[in-house]
């Protein structure tokens, strides 16, 4: 078909197009902040993205500060394409820290690698535990799974708290710090002076394996089918809310082995600033990957050389590094118009077939946010915001 | 006598900037837009306010730059999901991400490094002699009384009552019909995340404006989740959720209360502050099974 043909010549240059401009349209925006601090927006943009690439240190820095967004961009990554919002990651990281830091102050003697794979089983089963009270309320009661993740990510915080003021303040600081793991608990360092560890690693492996699940395999086939039209997933013959389920567990451990790997390759311990807002910031990073995994781990790298240049430009600038928040936020409001935009033009240019506008939009790789994202159907038929029965009462 | 007069006292004050939160939300999604941006919202009515009191010496001021900040996020709510379609989880989550960076940014750039800065924060309404021991309960802020006795009316009456409440109803229901019926669907929807995003922003600034006198990181701690779930308890109704407000304060005060008398003593307080969260997800698990969203609930409008 005509019409296909030229979507999909389109959409191969259309995403990494798209992402340029938003990157570009966001350094315009937060130009007016920059100049606030007194700062030069040219310069500023220079030490956000460029520094950080040029010496060995800050270089690998990148990579220590993608690590967990690799992670929590997987998670929240899978639980999009499933059409489940799991917005919890930031609460599934910190109980899987929790986990680990548990584990890792009591395998006493045992070899490195049994205690990091208990640890990591440790923290993937707790990430999951977090999820699965979200995830049961939805496919049982249909309860909106965005509150009852989101309202979890403070109560994980306030539980961090608690072990930290109580059972676990380090004795003998007294700081609300819990005590260090045990050394063979930690994950390996994997270059000379440097801070990059084996969680780099190892979120690589998760991301390569989702990548296979997701593209070929039918459980992959089935998330999407469920993310893309929970009707026609139903009717094919798959049980959707099952389907879900499993996405939102798999992506709550995800989450937990991110908090797993802060801890035993960077932290040494539980701190209740563990986490900066990466469950949150994976959402970000999962929306500029465009919910694909080869693009979720360049997104990853690309906020994890922003983190770094914030700081730096922290320094060398004085511009206050909470600039990287605002970056992150507005490059996430950007990158969500920009598709909006885009799949407007695509749908007005194949207008008079309603029915081809959706085949024609989901042939686009990389516009395969779910349906309440793609939100194209006329009818009103396909287009259900992931909950596949609430539109028939 | 005095716990019960003061933990009703205590409830309804910190209901305040819940049923501000609330209504506003509600007003948002009767429209069909989820305004997830509530959170960022109410963190930024909170600073901002505060930065404004705090620089010119008026609490007005500081309440005005709060209303101020609200219409905007409402408005790029707006351009984001109205005008161009966008999803609408991402936008509002996009939203609370820049602009809890960009209070925190400024809040950096304004006080660096220094000390707490404190203003003088809105006095409580002395209640009348007459009441006696039941005085406490009206001992208030003046935007408590405005709450629950003028936003709360108001705010259900514009919804039922008024052509512009039947329009905001019919958009979220079915824009399709509305649109037939010559009802601009955009103009509503803005409309309505206008008038909820300055809501929003007063009831952030309830916090430093009134309670706190002063602006701390994480000063909203997913009070703005709260008030999300609020109206799915709330089933889109205000006077339900306003009673969903009250019995998430009741807990909060009651919690708060708790951690002092004895035997409480080896709770950890942080477990106390949990409870109010946990509660309100119960009673969503309780009151919001199979509940019906408003019909056109996340669906962007554009005519065919």
């Amino acid at each position: 078909m005509a019409i296909d043909a030229r979507a999909a010549g389109r959409s191969l240059w259309s995403m990494p197009a798209l992402v340029i401009i938003a990157v570009a349209l966001t350094l315009a925006l937060t130009a007016g902040p920059i100049l606030l601090a007194g700062a030069n927006p040219l310069e500023a943009y220079g030490e956000y993205l460029v520094v950080p690439l040029t010496s060995r240190y800050t270089l690998l820095e990148v990579l220590v500060a993608s690590t967990p967004l690799l992670f929590t961009g997987a998670a929240v990554g899978i639980a999009f394409r499933a059409g489940y919002w799991n917005i919890g990651a930031e609460g599934q990281l910190l109980l899987g820290a929790i986990a680990a830091a548990g584990i890792g102050q009591a395998t006493g003697d045992l070899p490195s690698p049994v205690a990091l794979t208990l640890m990591v089983a440790g923290g993937a089963a707790a990430g999951a535990a977090w999820a699965v009270v979200p995830a049961l309320l939805r496919v049982r009661f249909r309860i909106d799974e965005v509150v009852t993740t989101l309202l979890l990510n403070p109560v994980a915080l306030l539980l961090v708290n608690g072990l930290l003021q109580g059972p676990w303040r380090d004795p003998i600081s007294g700081f609300p710090e819990s005590p260090r793991i045990v050394t063979t608990a930690e994950l390996p360092q994997l270059v000379e002076r440097s801070r990059l560890h084996g969680g780099f690693v190892l979120a690589l492996l998760i991301i390569i394996a989702a990548w296979y699940v997701l593209a070929r395999t039918p459980a992959g086939l089935r998330l999407r089918a469920a993310g893309l039209s929970p009707h026609a997933a139903r009717f094919a013959g798959i049980d959707v809310p099952r389907t879900l389920l499993r996405a939102a567990l798999v992506s709550g451990a995800i989450a937990g082995i991110a908090g797993m790997s802060e801890v035993a390759g960077i932290q040494y311990r539980l701190t209740s600033g563990l986490s900066a807002g990466y469950g949150y910031t994976g959402i970000v990073v999962a929306t500029l990957g465009a919910l694909s995994m080869p693009g979720i781990a360049l997104a990853a790298l690309f906020l994890g050389d922003l983190t770094v240049g914030a700081s730096s430009a922290g320094r060398a600038l004085a511009i206050p590094s909470q600039l990287g928040a605002v970056v992150q936020g507005t490059l996430l409001l950007v990158t969500i118009g920009l598709l909006a935009v885009r799949r407007n033009r695509l749908s007005r240019a194949v207008e008079p077939a309603a029915g081809e506008v959706v085949v024609a939009v989901e042939q686009v790789p990389g516009a395969e946010l779910p349906p309440a994202a793609t939100a194209i159907d006329e009818a009103g038929e396909l287009e259900v915001d992931g909950r596949p029965e609430a539109n028939e009462r | 006598m005095t716990f019960l007069v003061d933990l009703l006292a205590a409830t309804l004050r910190n209901a305040t900037p819940l049923v501000y939160g609330t209504v506003g939300e509600t007003y948002a999604e009767r429209s069909g837009v989820l305004n997830l941006g509530i959170e960022g919202t109410m963190y930024a009515g909170a600073f901002f306010g505060f930065a404004a009191a705090w620089a010119s010496g008026s609490l007005l001021v500081g309440l005005a730059a709060a209303l101020a900040v609200g219409i905007l996020a409402g408005a790029l709510m707006g351009l984001l999901t109205v005008t161009l379609g966008a999803n609408q989880h991402v936008s509002g989550l996009g939203l609370t991400i820049g602009l809890v960076g960009l209070s925190e940014f400024v809040n950096r750039l304004l006080f660096r490094g220094g000390e707490l800065q404190r203003i003088e924060p809105f006095p409580l309404v002395e209640p009348p002699a007459f009441l006696g021991p039941l005085g406490p309960i009206f001992s208030q802020y003046a935007l408590t009384y405005l709450a629950f006795l003028v936003l709360v009316p108001l705010a259900w009456w514009i919804l039922r009552g008024t052509s512009f409440g039947l329009e905001l109803r019919a958009v979220g229901e079915n824009p399709e019909a509305a649109d037939a019926a010559g009802i601009s669907v955009a103009r509503t929807r803005y409309l309505a995340l206008v008038f909820g995003g300055a809501l929003m922003g007063v009831g952030g600034a309830v916090f430093t404006l009134a309670s706190l006198g002063s602006f701390t990181l994480d000063i909203i701690a997913g009070r703005g989740w709260v008030c999300i779930a609020l109206v799915i308890f709330g089933r889109w109704r205000i006077g339900r959720g306003v009673i969903g407000a009250l019995l998430f304060s009741a807990v909060y005060s009651l919690q708060l209360r708790l951690r002092i008398l004895p035997g409480w003593g080896d709770v950890p307080f942080e477990l106390l502050l949990a409870l109010p969260y946990l509660v309100v997800i119960l009673a969503l698990a309780i009151s919001g099974r199979n509940v019906a969203y408003p019909g056109a609930y996340l669906k962007p409008y554009r005519r065919t």
